[in-house]
């Protein structure tokens, strides 16, 4: 109706602008205070971080458990939402609505139960991240993979896509891994891009299992500096924002949901 | 004096020039079309008249006073949009009163018009329906009453009936019209359907690319259709590119062929031309070969249509599109050379590249 | 297919079996409520009292200015990379929660952060007026920073969904702007408005890590205080943070039984 942008419409988004950019901005001219004089402006925080032997334990340990994450969740769903949806479509309000499950049951419960539940299994499993976080992240991260893996699976007919490939004589093997999977590259990367940004975010339940990922060292950083938190919180932000760029890239407009750790 | 004025409009948006100048006057009571393909500028126009959008140049005047500033909710005009324009939250009486509720009117009165309303639209049993629950051609009745129930100054119709399918169309265009005439409200309504502008409006205007090819009744423009675009985009027409040999005579050279047509009279050597002739003017016969006036070809497809059909005739210098009776089709079956007559009177010329008509030999 | 279901009858299913019925559970294994009974009475009571507060404050404030800044990057008139700017700050502020967002919270509402200096040397320092941004208070502006991101990316797809025509028909017909958001706008918006409410309730129920970074583990909130319980070298008694747990299961159950339904309402008319 109108050719210009309204007024009202200018206050709300510059009060939006003001909220966001300003912790950020903040957090920028915090971590470029040198320890010595509380003032700006000196790189000298950054240098920390990089010289820090435990930063870098703690980034790869982080990014390690979320590629195996990743993994995990896709060979886990993959096939089970292929199933469902060529044979098993009565199922997909099921499945969906499981994946509403984690909002009932969020980190801070789920991590109590996981701590009760699996008290007896093996010290290999239960004191390792790889076992026990892995297993909890594979959880969280279910209901993004989920979403994205179904809209992708929506997009293509998969109905048509495997009869014709069966009728050309492959395997169910083959049809899912030469036929399937190169269709729904794009759903997986997104589920993959929203999963890393969930697991390197992820923070109650590697607290409560007293791991050390990635989180854990920028909180024990919070707790014990004054200005070197600002720089490891610029880094973490970068690693988020990077990620949601990647899934935007991959997934060319599709809707970008919330995860993450709160 | 006209009651509804569009003067010089003008809108461009960025490179493009929706508008280009365009001027119309409508009289009181008056159905006028505008007609033509996507782009033409017939919807920006209308969105101008409703308020929807403003001008970079020009004026919209209504019974005297300039409306180009006023906004759109105070402008006294109905809209009919092409579709989902139905509040969806609101039964088929509801929405046919929200105008009244705007206003004030109170509720016995506006209960009073709702119905008047939905029995002159014949929608009296779906009044308490919601418009999911409605039919296309339903909820475009709604639309209507809705639009008439705030008893407008002016009426405008955004192509109200491209949605729907071919029957419903037809019958609905007809009671649109009934309802206009009945109520007698000056009424503006873009389409990009030629049969639907010339069976229902008083005038049609046609645009291309901004600008007003031709204004007039549905048969002026049928029949004597003043620039090449309009011939082409209303009815169909045989376009013969020709050339004039011998301007006394009416004499034209047409791809080899020598045609005599009286429409050519009076016309300069060497003029390059643009003969138009209806399809149910050409006459196929199968016998010989030249004769006055012929053109020879064979016949590619035809394309039955009821009582007539359309044939395809493929001859060296162009396609030639002829409307013979069916019965008479059957003698002139697909791959058989025929022979078409062009008559000498009832065709029209247009001077190619400028739009001015001449006159024909009627 | 059958794999991923005793995957998740592993992890998920069991553990939360674990904690709801672990919650009626009693030291030597016995059924008992009295975890159910302490979990009701103080400190635990004010803990959930300021986390139900905590979550409906940040919920209709997240939602009423997320659904603001949605409409004015949406509405017709501004330019469309407005747009999509906005989702996708949204989608990253949205993730960006936790610890990271509660120290750049610190950074500059803290007591030597960037805003509060900048206030004193205006002769204002709100730490002085009664403000701390270590409080319930302050973890509500910190929690905003992913609500109204929430809001905004899950109202989005409703308002794309107020057709044009709408607006301009009401026009036509002589509405005001007001008067089509009092009888249109509003009343199609209103399920997805609740809904998407109560979902930034349970995302502000659930959250943890946030308001962990700002006080470490100082502040009276429900999922706060199941983390202390498990900070201790030993945990003490399983089932009271179970019980608590269950506690939170139930609101949050609560909260799902009423957003699937809006959920489906809201979708009614968004054709």
């Amino acid at each position: 109706m109108s050719r210009r942008i309204a007024p009202g419409a200018v206050l709300w988004l510059l009060v939006g602008v003001v909220y966001f950019v300003t912790p950020l901005v903040a957090t920028l001219i915090f971590s470029l205070r040198s320890d010595q004089t509380g003032k700006c402006c000196s790189l000298g925080s950054y240098g920390q971080v990089i010289d820090d032997p435990e930063f870098w334990q703690g980034l790869r340990l982080s990014f390690v458990l979320s590629l195996e994450t990743i993994v995990l969740s896709l060979v886990l769903l993959v096939p089970t939402v292929y199933w469902v949806h060529l044979k098993l479509p009565r199922l997909r309000p099921v499945i969906g609505f499981l994946a509403l499950i984690p909002f009932v049951v969020p980190p801070i419960v789920l991590v109590v139960g996981l701590l009760g539940f699996l008290k007896g299994t093996p010290d290999w499993f239960y004191a390792r991240p790889y076992g026990f976080l892995v297993a909890a992240y594979v959880i969280l991260a279910f209901p993004y993979v989920y979403f994205s893996l179904d809209s992708g699976f929506r997009a293509i007919d998969i109905h048509t896509l495997t009869e014709a490939s069966q009728s050309l004589g492959a395997t169910w093997r083959t049809t899912l891994f030469r036929v399937i999977l190169p269709n729904i590259r794009v759903a997986a990367l997104a589920g993959a891009f929203l999963t890393l940004a969930i697991v390197m975010g992820e923070f109650t339940i590697a607290s409560l299992g007293a791991f050390d990922t990635f989180p854990i060292y920028i909180q024990y950083i919070n707790e014990t500096k004054a200005y070197q938190p600002a720089a490891l919180t610029l880094l973490s932000f970068a690693i988020t924002w990077g990620a949601m760029l990647a899934l935007l890239l991959v997934g060319r407009g599709r809707s970008v949901p919330a995860g993450g750790a709160r | 004096m006209a009651y509804v004025e569009l003067q010089e409009l003008r809108r461009e948006f960025g490179d493009v020039v929706a508008l280009d100048g365009v001027s119309l006057s409508l009289e009181e009571g008056e159905f006028l079309s505008l007609l033509g393909p996507s782009g033409c500028g017939k919807t920006t126009a209308l969105r101008l008249v409703a308020g929807f959008d403003r001008p970079d140049a020009g004026r919209i005047v209504v019974d005297g006073k300039d409306m180009t500033r006023v906004p759109p909710n105070r402008r006294d005009m109905g809209m009919v949009f092409q579709a989902y324009s139905l509040f969806p939250n609101m039964t088929a009486e509801r929405n046919i009163g929200f105008g009244l509720k705007i206003r004030g009117v109170g509720g016995e009165k506006r209960s009073r018009k709702i119905a008047e309303l939905l029995e002159l639209v014949g929608l009296e049993r779906a009044a308490k329906r919601y418009p999911h629950q409605l039919s296309g051609g339903m909820q475009q009745r709604v639309a209507l009453a809705r639009a008439l129930a705030i008893e407008p100054r002016v009426l405008l119709l955004d192509e109200p009936l491209s949605a729907l399918d071919a029957k419903v169309r037809v019958q609905l265009r007809e009671e649109i019209r009934r309802i206009q005439t009945q109520l007698g409200i000056t009424t503006i309504y873009v389409t990009h359907d030629q049969e639907e502008a010339l069976s229902i409006s008083d005038r049609v205007s046609v645009l291309s690319q901004g600008q007003i090819e031709q204004i007039g009744t549905p048969s002026e423009i049928y029949g004597a259709p003043s620039t090449p675009f309009v011939a082409e985009f209303v009815g169909t027409m045989n376009r013969l590119e020709a050339t004039v040999l011998d301007g006394e005579r009416g004499e034209i050279d047409h791809g080899g062929v020598r045609l005599t047509v009286d429409a050519a009279r009076g016309r300069r050597h060497g003029e390059r031309v643009l003969v138009l002739v209806r399809p149910e003017l050409l006459e196929l016969s199968t016998n010989g070969s030249g004769g006055e006036n012929t053109l020879t070809g064979e016949v590619l497809t035809h394309t039955f249509l009821g009582p007539v059909t359309r044939l395809k005739v493929i001859s060296p210098a162009t396609e030639l599109i002829a409307d013979v009776s069916t019965a008479r089709a059957e003698a002139l079956p697909v791959g058989v050379r025929v022979v078409a007559r062009v008559p000498s009177t009832g065709t029209r010329l247009l001077t190619l590249g400028s739009e001015e008509p001449s006159q024909d030999g009627r | 297919m059958v794999p991923f279901f005793l995957y998740a009858s592993l992890f998920l299913f069991a553990p939360a079996a674990d904690v709801l019925l672990g919650a009626f559970k009693d030291l030597d294994g016995g059924f008992t409520l009295s975890n159910l009974g302490k979990i009701v009475d103080e400190p635990y009571r004010h803990e959930f009292r300021n986390s139900i507060e905590v979550s409906v404050v940040t919920a209709l404030a997240g939602g009423a200015l997320g659904f603001l800044i949605a409409y004015a990057a949406i509405r017709e008139g501004t330019p469309r990379i407005l747009r999509t700017v906005l989702t996708t700050f949204s989608g990253v502020a949205a993730n960006f929660a936790g610890i990271p967002l509660a120290f750049a919270f610190i950074a500059t509402l803290g007591t030597i952060g960037v805003v509060t200096n900048l206030l004193m040397d205006l002769g204002l320092n709100p730490y002085e007026h009664g403000f701390s941004l270590f409080t319930k208070t302050g973890v509500e502006i910190v929690y905003l920073y992913f609500q109204i991101p929430l809001m905004i990316l899950v109202i989005a797809p409703a308002i794309d969904g107020l057709r044009r025509e709408w607006r301009e028909a009401a026009a036509n017909l002589g509405a005001t702007p007001a008067q089509f958001w009092r009888h249109i706008g509003l009343p199609i918006l209103t399920p997805s408005l609740l809904g998407a409410v109560v979902l930034l309730f349970g995302n502000s129920f659930s959250a943890y890590a946030t308001a962990y970074g700002l006080t470490g583990g100082q502040i009276p909130l429900v999922p706060i205080r199941i983390g202390y319980l498990y900070t201790g070298d030993v945990l003490s008694d399983p089932h009271l943070a179970q019980a608590l747990a269950f506690g939170m299961f139930l609101v949050l159950a609560l909260m799902m039984a009423i957003y699937v339904p809006l959920q489906r309402i809201s979708s009614r008319w968004v054709r």
